[in-house]
């Protein structure tokens, strides 16, 4: 009984951690980038909830669709302003330029947000469920998180498989150059990737702060980190694949703590990491990439 | 490339320096536009120069912040009264022991006279080094490890992480609240990981047994579910938080969601829970802690919560309390030693270490503190408080501290504060 | 940098040995005229460590053409087994310099051979999962020491992985490591001499390996790994060999770091740190040891040079980070300046940035 509530604990953490890693996934396919500045994104996110919902009254849903918005153009000027210019640069340029903006968004935050750690109201408002007798409990929010992490990913496969942007998408994710030439418009869908990349973030940072309700201008960093590695677990670039390894690293993360060490918990998570990429360089879903020669 | 590289380079240096140059010759009316670094109002030549270091931006800010802000309340406070005058400034060490070198080397520059630093543990034991080197006279506000203040210019103004934990397991023991207590402390802070050692220490001679020990880091302090059941099965009715109140606030709104509901027992870094904006009261009801700084004890403390909500636009935490004492018990410490501003920080020093012995102010964060000319270590009784309907109260008041008169519990901390001390 | 140029490439090595030389020159002057801010002469040692693991890593990243994000776990590991040995040995030895030499070995052996333990797996991998690797490792290097605890009492070691209770140390023991607090009261053996001479010696090291027949087999794997291993070249061993020392030359900066501050904590050498000292490889250009060098010395200072802007210290610094990074490797930028400054500026420096490029 004890380990399927540690199993359940695991499913709803990993849940959290696998819509982080659908927006990490998502731009790391197109493009390919390791976008730091996510997990700072999803802390904005966090804050505009917070005051739409708690310091305006709005209802929840309301103030998830502003954050949304807002964090839809909070992408896309940093798209434009810090990564654009550097399009063509070396990865590693790229990679530093988003630390860059991962310190500017945190100590903007800081600077207007202060130090103190506001309290989250839960933006699910559901009983949680007890089962057995009350001895496993499901928490409003996990089921929540579980379900719109399903949708999303469902969502986000038939729009990249189904439409036409989805299919330009795929296309700059092959070969930005070969893209280009056959007339689609790379900046454009960069753009637009952001744009889906980012609103993702403010739904994430709205199911984060409801499950764990504390928020700060450092909330967002190291589940940031954790679910990158989520996503490489899954196969860095596959949708799929970043729910399941968002799911398998909460779930290996809150066993680990439950009957090996809470201290050595995410030294566990981080081997398991390896191990999966020495067996299988590109992760569990990760498609096989050929060499050229 | 190179050449543009170091010429951008060189740019941003220059401006920083031209930045730096301007506001080392800080008069009255430049300060003020350099907003918190350095208070403007009194900068004169009668001012002594007292140097704050901590974490004013990082995942500690809000501490480091609460100590700055103490600090300016009570310097303004002081100049206003006319008598000794001080100016304060305050430097960023995000909580590094390289950082906090660096802030307390900007502080000498500046031209401290007295240290006011740091406010954590790993960086004040780093910046004690200099302190002692220099003979510089220093006093943390918040800084809990022994090691923290092992030179003889060094005081601190909080409790020291093994009074803090003697003193809460005896608390437990005294009061008999548990007799299977289980912990949930962060092995990744030096502060809480103190407290939990020494409490552990402590158990079995204050007749309790400790069921589990969970521990968490900084790099996982989201999800508690896995201590909390571990402490749930084990059959603890007490646990015990040695760990700040961000942390907790979450444990207590899982455990709340579990259906868990032991007794729960911190310190003083729980204080501030109710701080927390948006923070759901109901949640930490009956939640002990024992800790020197309680809102609206005495007229005191209410006068000083007041005056800094007013400034600051927040609560003060125990970090801004202590902070705030610390600027007092310097004050207390120059007039009785005879510091004028025109000495030099050794000379202040070797002057203050003279008399600190029988220096004894009354402050926020307890009715009477003195310390101890050897240790450095304060005496000043911790106050036991409950939370009742989102307030801090005597726990006497309390249905589940039976038989606890406030007096009892705090001559019995102070018992352990001396015996530590 | 082949055959036909060495004598330009020696030239070119000459200068950043100079350069280095003048700086301590002047730095040194400053310190015993006395005319140094506090500020300043309290850096100058961490200035050194830094230097030596942004050239360090810039051996992986630049000549070796892997990117590594963990490179603080080497760090790390070096710091703490020369600081452990320190503070064990702090009776028995007395002599600081033989003590601080003794040190200095034990770091770089210990994160040298956390080098090849690691390069084993790691070195399989290639580009971005490489990076992820990396970064993991030096999580989880972190994560560990951070749950040390080692006490030294008569009847000898005791070590635990939970707290200094479980240690069950005798009175007079003494916990040398104490989990999250690390390791307290390290002797502050390092001084600016000790840091020059070890930059110094580094400089060599590095300089030389790239000048070698060594340092050319490693540099054509970055350059075309397949048709490297097509002339015979022996991928692993020379990918290990670059990769190890990096990593022991680390381990030489964290004994250097650690003997600088009394207080060390693992927490210190996490992820923020790898990320730093890559910043100063990439501002310093991928593959130019002068200018790991000079950015990594330009930007410890600078952050400090920011605190005039107190609270807008770090905003500051994360735009200057954005700006300069935009300036330096922006195609459009590049090329503007290549306008501007017509052919002056094709150095190798860009060329290499150009190749280094995971």
């Amino acid at each position: 009984m004890q380990f399927i509530s540690y199993l359940i604990n695991g499913i709803s953490l990993g849940s959290v951690y696998a819509i982080i890693a659908l927006g990490y996934t998502m731009v790391y396919g197109i493009a390919k980038m390791l976008n730091f500045a996510h997990g700072d994104v999803i802390m904005v996110g966090g804050y505009m909830v917070f005051i739409f919902m708690v310091n305006l009254g709005l209802p929840a849903i309301v103030s998830i669709v502003l954050a949304m918005a807002v964090c839809t153009v909070l992408g896309i000027v940093i798209e434009t302003v810090a990564y654009r210019p550097l399009r063509g640069a070396p990865s590693l340029a790229v990679l530093i330029t988003a630390i860059g903006v991962s310190y500017l968004l945190q100590n903007l935050a800081l600077l207007i947000w202060g130090s103190t750690p506001k309290s989250f109201t839960s933006v699910v408002n559901m009983e949680p469920l007890r089962l057995a007798g009350g001895q496993l409990v499901i928490t409003g929010e996990s089921i929540v998180t579980i379900g719109v992490c399903i949708v999303v990913m469902v969502g986000l496969s038939l729009f990249i498989n189904r439409t036409r942007m989805g299919r330009a998408m795929l296309a700059v994710s092959e070969d930005k150059g070969a893209a280009q030439l056959m007339g689609v418009n790379v900046n454009g869908t960069i753009m637009l990737t952001f744009a889906i990349g980012s609103a993702l973030a403010a739904v994430a940072g709205a199911l984060l702060c409801s499950s764990y309700p504390m928020l700060l201008p450092t909330t967002g960093s190291m589940p940031g980190i954790k679910a990158f590695v989520a996503a490489v677990f899954g196969g860095i670039g596959s949708v799929p694949g970043a729910m399941l390894g968002g799911i398998l690293l909460g779930i290996i993360e809150t066993l680990s703590k439950a009957y090996i060490s809470t201290q050595l918990s995410d030294a566990i998570v981080f081997s398991v990491l390896i191990i999966v990429l020495l067996v299988k360089p590109t992760g569990i879903l990760g498609k096989k990439i050929s060499e050229k020669v | 490339m190179k050449k543009f590289l170091s010429l951008a380079l060189a740019l941003c240096l220059a401006v920083s320096m031209a930045a730096c140059g301007g506001s080392a010759s800080s008069s009255a009316a430049t300060s003020d536009t350099a907003s918190a670094a350095v208070s403007g109002s009194a900068a004169s030549a009668g001012a002594i120069k007292i140097g704050v270091s901590g974490p004013l931006t990082g995942s500690a800010a809000q501490y480091g912040e609460g100590v700055a802000n103490g600090v300016q309340l009570a310097v303004e406070e002081i100049n206003a009264m006319g008598g000794i005058q001080f100016e304060y400034r305050a430097e960023d060490d995000v909580a590094d022991p390289e950082s906090a070198v660096n802030a307390y080397n900007t502080l000498m520059d500046w031209g401290m006279q007295l240290f006011a630093g740091t406010v954590t543990s790993d960086a004040c034991i780093a910046a004690a080094e200099l302190a002692n080197e220099d003979n510089v006279f220093m006093m943390t506000p918040s800084a809990t490890a022994v090691e923290a203040i092992a030179y003889p210019n060094a005081f601190r103004m909080c409790f020291s992480d093994p009074n803090q934990g003697a003193a809460s397991a005896q608390y437990i023991g005294d009061h008999q609240l548990a007799t299977k207590v289980a912990v949930i402390y962060d092995s990744s802070s030096t502060y809480s990981s103190g407290i939990y050692e020494n409490f552990a220490a402590a158990a079995a001679d204050n007749g309790f047994e400790i069921v589990a020990a969970e521990a968490f880091t900084s790099d996982s302090n989201q999800d508690f579910s896995v201590q909390l059941q571990a402490a749930q099965s084990a059959g603890a009715e007490l646990v015990f938080l040695p760990i700040y109140y961000s942390e907790a606030s979450l444990i207590l709104s899982q455990a709340n969601t579990m259906g868990y509901a032991p007794q729960f027992f911190g310190c003083d870094g729980l204080d501030g829970i109710l701080n927390a904006e948006n923070f759901d009261t109901s949640l930490a009801e009956g939640v002990l802690l024992l800790t020197p700084y309680v809102p609206g004890v005495d007229e005191v403390t209410t006068e000083f919560t007041e005056k800094y909500t007013e400034k600051f636009g927040i609560a003060p935490n125990q970090f801004a309390a202590n902070a705030y004492d610390v600027v007092y018990a310097m004050k207390a410490a120059c007039e009785a030693a005879g510091v004028t501003a025109d000495m030099s920080a050794s000379d202040i020093c070797d002057a203050i270490l003279g008399v600190i012995g029988d220096v004894e102010i009354s402050g926020v964060t307890g009715a009477s503190i003195s310390w101890d000319a050897e240790s450095g270590e304060p005496n000043k009784e911790p106050r036991a408080v409950v939370i009742r309907d989102g307030a801090y109260t005597a726990p006497n008041d309390a249905a589940d501290a039976q038989e606890a008169p406030a007096e009892d519990a705090s001559s019995v901390a102070a018992e352990s504060v001396s015996e530590a001390a | 940098m082949g055959l036909k140029n060495l004598g330009r490439t020696s030239r070119k090595n000459l200068v950043t040995y100079l350069i280095a030389v003048l700086a301590f020159v002047i730095l040194e002057g400053m310190v015993l005229t006395g005319n140094i801010s506090n500020m300043l002469e309290g850096q100058l040692v961490p200035i050194c460590a830094y230097v030596i693991a942004a050239v360090s890593l810039n051996l992986t990243v630049g000549i070796l053409g892997e990117l590594s994000l963990g490179h603080a776990g080497f760090m790390s590991v070096g710091a703490f087994a020369g600081a452990l040995f320190s503070v064990s040995m702090e009776d028995t030895i007395t002599v600081t310099w033989l003590r601080f030499v003794l040190a200095l070995i034990i770091g770089a052996v210990a994160a040298g051979a956390m080098g090849v333990l690691i390069g084993i797996p790691v070195l399989r991998l290639q580009g971005d999962y490489l990076a992820i690797v990396t970064l993991a490792f030096g999580e989880i290097i972190k994560n560990v020491l951070n749950a040390v605890y080692l006490g030294v009492d008569e009847n000898g070691l005791h070590f635990s992985m939970k707290d200094s209770i479980a240690l069950g140390l005798s009175e007079n023991g003494k916990v040398l490591i104490k989990g999250a607090q690390g390791i307290v009261g390290t002797p502050r053996d390092s001084t600016f001499i000790w840091g020059f001479a070890l930059v110094m010696l580094t400089l060599f090291i590095v300089l030389n390996l790239i000048k070698s027949r060594t340092g050319r087999a490693v540099m054509s794997i970055r350059d075309n790994r397949i048709a490297a291993e097509s002339v015979g070249i022996n991928i692993t061993k020379y990918k290990m060999i670059a990769f190890s020392l990096s990593a022991a030359l680390a381990g030489v900066a964290g004994v250097l770091y650690a003997h600088s501050f009394s207080s060390l904590v693992a927490s210190k050498f996490d992820y923020n740190l790898s990320i730093q000292i890559l910043v100063f490889v990439v501002l310093g250009g991928i593959g130019s040891i002068r200018g790991s060098m000079i950015a990594a010395a330009v930007l410890t200072v600078l952050p400090e040079m920011l605190r005039s802007f107190s609270e807008y210290r770090m905003l500051v610094y994360a735009i200057v980070l954005i700006v300069m990074m935009i300036f330096n490797q922006s195609p459009k930028m590049v090329e503007w300046r290549k306008r501007v400054f017509a052919g002056r500026l094709k150095g190798a420096g860009h060329n290499a940035a150009k190749k280094g490029g995971a």
